[in-house]
């Protein structure tokens, strides 16, 4: 078996924007109030991606479903896999390569270059398919935000899956 | 995503959220929103192009000079229109008393061990049936698509989880079979309409319904609108 490229198809199959429509109107969390953070300048900025693809290291606990805590990335690992549990989305895009939903490769090219600060040391990832996002508004979610200010985080770039 | 978005703001870091759903994200309103129109699965767009990956991180962080919540659309959009499937020749049969689908799996190891590798397994098998056991997994499939219920059937373990094994090897086996970045569900649909192991999945999930099986139960063997 060798090398092969993709075909088109002459049938209708499904379509991503067919996936789309059944989840854009799951109800999320509302606020009154847009809280919003002025950063300093992003050339001095330490910068972090905070993930909703479930990603872990294969040596932490997987995600559960309906898991609403995080797990700590390290940036000097790059083992990183998926424990989203859903058929919705294409798998084969990280697979290839993780910048695809984890660009961390990147923000290392943006610090050498000095168009951002420093990379953080450490990441964050949450489970992005919940129902009641009540736990990790009032919880998990304050806490992974302390938790990276105390690595002296500053900009959050949030990738989903 | 959004709801993170809004608590780290509150904590005093500044956020940009991608969204790949533009009702979603207008609706969830993040501080700093960048809807990027890409399939589901790849938020930075295009897998294997740092250029285009870096040009949407410029976007991105071009969205920290606001002063107040904004939402702006990335300048271009990488359309799905669900027609490109992956072209990937399957083993031939080896053992002709098992099963088609069976018999397939058990072929595809070597390809699944290779995209393993390439991989650094971040989409692989094994989370709850490992890849040597992926053929006993699908033969309980099988027994569903025959007529057994379900819930005798011996699934190993939650059928959503034992299918997105399934799917997995499929797609890790793939990507050891192609030389670029296979375009956004062309390994999906591969699997699903072009391997025996699809089919079977595709009939037990059918067999599922018919058995009035809970509905997340068969519903989520396969992508949602399948």
């Amino acid at each position: 078996m060798g090398v092969h490229q993709s075909a088109t198809a002459s049938f209708a199959l499904m379509a991503d924007s067919d996936i789309k429509t059944l989840t854009e109107a799951l109800p999320g969390e509302s606020f009154e109030v847009t809280a919003f953070t002025t950063p300093p300048p992003l050339a001095d900025a330490t910068v972090a991606v905070v993930t909703t693809a479930s990603l872990h290291h294969p040596d932490q606990d997987d995600f559960e479903v309906m898991d609403t805590g995080y797990r700590v990335l390290d940036d000097s690992r790059r083992d990183y896999v998926t424990g989203h549990w859903s058929p919705n989305f294409d798998g084969s895009g990280f697979a290839y390569d993780m910048n695809t939903v984890f660009p961390v490769d990147r923000l290392d090219e943006l610090a050498d270059r000095g168009v951002i600060g420093r990379v953080a040391d450490q990441h964050l990832a949450y489970a992005g398919n919940q129902f009641d996002l009540s736990a990790i508004r009032m919880d998990s979610g304050p806490a992974g935000a302390k938790f990276l200010r105390n690595q002296g985080v500053d900009v959050v770039l949030l990738t989903p899956v | 995503m959004s709801t993170l978005a809004h608590v780290f703001e509150a904590e005093g870091i500044a956020t940009i959220a991608l969204g790949s759903i533009r009702k979603q994200i207008e609706s969830s309103a993040p501080p700093r929103g960048l809807w990027c129109d890409f399939p589901l699965g790849r938020p930075l767009g295009k897998p294997g192009d740092p250029e285009f990956q870096h040009r949407v991180l410029d976007a991105a962080f071009s969205l920290l000079n606001a002063t107040e919540p904004i939402l702006v659309e990335f300048d271009e959009s990488i359309p799905d229109r669900g027609d490109t499937v992956l072209t990937c020749p399957l083993p031939p049969r080896h053992d002709p008393d098992a099963h088609p689908a069976i018999d397939e799996a058990r072929g595809l190891l070597p390809a699944y061990v290779r995209g393993v590798k390439m991989s650094d397994g971040r989409f692989s098998a094994g989370r709850v049936v490992a890849a040597d056991d992926i053929p006993a997994a699908i033969e309980a499939f099988i027994r569903v698509s025959g007529g057994t219920p379900w819930a005798e059937a011996g699934i190993p373990g939650l059928p959503m989880r034992v299918s997105h094994d399934i799917r997995s090897y499929y797609e890790t086996a793939a990507l050891a079979m192609v030389d670029h970045a296979p375009a956004a569900w062309a390994s999906t649909r591969w699997f699903l309409d072009q391997t025996e192991t699809g089919k079977v999945m595709m009939a037990a999930r059918q067999a599922m319904q018919d058995q009035d099986a809970p509905q997340p139960m068969w519903f989520y063997l396969t992508p949602g609108d399948r």
